[in-house]
């Protein structure tokens, strides 16, 4: 393995430049990022010697250009220009107005943002006291891409949610390019209900780097669309970190395409069981992308639900990861828990690791899990060949039908930002739908594998 | 409906063809002549089904041998779409599932397909929900499978009848049926048999893959085929369909011991 060689002597230094590079601590996260950078400086890069970081290789993160964070959201804008704060949409009754925010890394996000009832801003104090709480709960405040998440951001979003809120969060990261810490903190009371969209675009070689602590209370609904579509020489580190009193409600689906290379990592407690966490993924990668899924759920007492369904796509020399944990101590009796992955393996060169990891000691549960790994079926193509499509529109039209199964899960708005046609743009897929092609000699063949 | 002067829409002559390794087609010669339906009998592995795949296309088969002239053309050169863009449809066995692809869609795009062969216009969604909606009395079947995927969940009758509500709207000229009564109860055949009939007409020809006779007193043959060891060793009229229905197909195989004998 040459190139690791080489690209190991290199990542050898990256901490001490990236340290060496960013500002002095600033702003509210001045403390955090003193520890982070202390605790970054001792941590090792992580390497594929590391069981969690197996299949895995940063790699590109060698050859990226990092601090300071570049340009503007002048990139990738799928739905038009970004109003910033309130928009009651008057159209729709039945629809929650919608408050838009840009999450760059740099600025504050709530700076002249006038919050709608129910939403409130974390105090210093507040935040003394959550930051970083979700993140012990769920074991890994010391994950090296949280340690990097705390050495490099310097703002966040902190808000807390009470059941009055109606509110449609969108959170909008759009084109960046070099380093973009993000750090969301969302502490939802009792019976608060959210609906949160985040999009995460990027416009060249970068580093995004988010950390997501949401806090809910007893009866909350989070339900959380992430749509992150990347760039080859760009890289994600996501850690979604959720903690969940009984009878709260976590919805996640999250959707990740054409990064060079991406490690995602949903983790979830439910403290003390009773809640519903239904998890859903979908990650894309063609050429030489990595994508990476590592999920943690840990059930803390009985009757907890847990519903996942972990789909892949893996194209060219690609390479997808995923390794499901669901820890069910003996408290967590009468556990209900699913977890599928199902993974679709589009070319001889592309990869694909996916691993359930299911620690059960309770007796008393129900707990499914399964993979599959499968290529396109040769008699769905054939069947729709014989109808006169294409074979490469019959191919696009399976692939979609394997996505839509995770896509039509996203909230509405999240939706939108991720339609079909943007996914194989963003990973390099041959074509979307072609138009019906007149038969002649030249007409494309009609071989189906 | 006979007439010796109707065009010819399918001729396959001498065709050979295998899976794998193992020949199945042995040189099958059949013509088909607009206005005519014909059906072809024969046990189990007598290679009824292998003539219907290698005439749309599929893939896994190998002709190696006999040529197959659709229309004056070389049917054989096109891919399985463009066959089934120039009009040869095959209703198939087992229709195949396909979860996550809708129906209606699915339909659409089929028929749009076939329609810019034939230089018409495509149809957006509203246009073709009207003409979906007309054929679907062809086969009596509920709006509501044109929701979900395609075949997917379907009992058996109703893939059936979304295999004859595909025909309906591609107006394919040769229709090729690959055991389209198997899985059917009795009503479902009466109404399956009833949407062919209704979509063979003087222009089309119809060749109907089957095990049993039942078929075939719903749509009347004007010719019958029986298969065995991958040809055809007799053809007769209907009256033939009812002497294998009483004789069985023991009679096949001392013909065709007989046969290889020689």
């Amino acid at each position: 393995m040459g190139a690791s060689t080489v690209s190991a002597k290199t990542l050898a230094t990256w901490t001490g430049e990236l340290l060496a590079q960013l500002p002095a601590p600033s702003g509210p996260l001045a403390a955090v990022q003193g520890r982070g950078r202390e605790a970054l400086a001792a941590l090792p890069l992580p390497s594929r010697h590391q069981e969690a970081w197996r299949f895995t290789d940063l790699a590109l993160l060698a050859g990226l250009d990092l601090p300071p964070s570049g340009a503007q959201s002048s990139g990738i804008t799928p739905d038009g220009p970004a109003p910033e704060g309130t928009s009651p949409q008057g159209a729709c009754e039945d629809k929650p107005p919608t408050l838009r925010l840009q999450l760059d890394g740099r600025r504050d996000p709530l700076s002249g943002v006038v919050l709608p009832p129910g939403l409130t801003r974390l105090s210093d104090s507040e935040l003394v006291l959550a930051l970083g709480h979700t993140l012990a709960a769920t074991g890994c405040e010391q994950h090296w891409p949280v340690e990097l998440n705390h050495a490099c951001a310097s703002q966040l979003l902190a808000l807390r949610v009470s059941s009055r809120a109606q509110v449609s969060l969108e959170l909008v990261s759009d084109g960046a390019t070099g380093l973009r810490p993000l750090r969301v903190l969302l502490i939802l009371e009792e019976k608060a209900e959210l609906q949160l969209c985040q999009r995460l675009t990027a416009a060249g070689s970068g580093l995004t780097s988010l950390v997501l602590e949401a806090h809910l209370g007893r009866g909350a609904k989070l339900q959380h669309g992430l749509v992150a579509l990347g760039q080859p020489d760009g890289a994600l580190l996501a850690h979604l970190a959720m903690e969940q009193d009984p009878e709260s409600d976590v919805s996640l689906v999250a959707v990740s395409a054409g990064w060079g290379v991406s490690r995602l990592e949903p983790r979830v407690v439910q403290v003390d069981g009773s809640a519903t966490t239904t998890l859903r993924g979908l990650q894309v990668v063609a050429g030489d992308q990595i994508a990476d899924t590592h999920s943690h759920i840990a059930f803390g007492g009985p009757e907890g639900q847990l519903d996942q369904l972990h789909k892949a796509v893996a194209d060219g020399r690609g390479r997808s990861v995923f390794n499901g944990a669901v820890r069910v101590p003996r408290a967590a009796q009468r556990t209900n828990a699913a977890q599928l992955s199902r993974s679709l393996l589009l070319s001889d060169r592309a990869r694909i690791d996916t691993k359930p990891e299911l620690e059960i000691v309770a007796d008393d549960v129900r707990c499914a899990h399964g993979a599959t790994v499968s290529c396109l079926q040769q008699d769905e193509l054939f069947y729709l060949q014989s109808r006169g499509i294409a074979a490469e529109q019959a191919s696009a039209l399976l692939k979609r039908a394997f996505c839509e199964e995770v896509l039509r899960e996203l909230p509405a708005p999240a939706r939108l930002w991720c339609p079909f046609e943007r996914l194989l743009a963003a990973d390099g897929f041959e074509s979307g739908p072609a138009p019906a092609v007149e038969s002649g000699p030249e007409a494309p063949e009609g071989e189906a594998g | 409906m006979i007439r010796p002067d109707a065009n010819v829409l399918l001729e396959i002559r001498g065709l050979h063809a295998r899976v794998e390794d193992k020949a199945i087609l042995k040189g099958v010669n059949l013509t088909l002549r607009a206005g005519e339906i014909h059906a072809v009998m024969g046990r189990n592995g007598s290679g009824k089904s292998t003539l219907s795949k290698v005439l749309a296309g599929h893939p896994a088969y190998t002709v190696t041998a006999g040529t197959v002239t659709y229309r004056g053309a070389n049917l054989l050169e096109l891919s399985p779409e463009e066959r089934a863009r120039v009009g040869v449809f095959l209703g198939f066995q087992y229709p195949v599932e396909i979860p996550g692809v809708s129906n209606l869609e699915f339909l659409r795009v089929a028929t749009n397909a076939r329609r810019v062969q034939l230089g018409q216009e495509e149809l957006d969604t509203f246009a073709f929900e009207d003409l979906v909606r007309e054929r679907l009395t062809v086969v009596q079947m509920d709006p509501a499978f044109l929701d979900r995927s395609v075949n997917e969940g379907f009992s058996g009758g109703e893939k059936k009848r979304n295999e004859i509500l595909q025909m309906a709207l591609l107006e394919p000229l040769v229709a090729i049926l690959d055991e389209t009564d198997s899985g059917l109860d009795i009503d479902a055949l009466r109404i399956v048999a009833a949407g062919v009939s209704q979509l063979a007409t003087a222009d089309t020809a119809t060749l109907l893959i089957t095990h049993y006779q039942r078929l075939l007193e719903a749509i009347t043959p004007d010719f019958v085929h029986v298969m065995a060891a991958g040809r055809i060793l007799r053809t007769g009229g209907r009256e033939l369909a009812l002497e294998l229905e009483e004789r069985g197909y023991d009679w096949v195989d001392q013909e065709l011991a007989a046969l290889e004998l020689g």
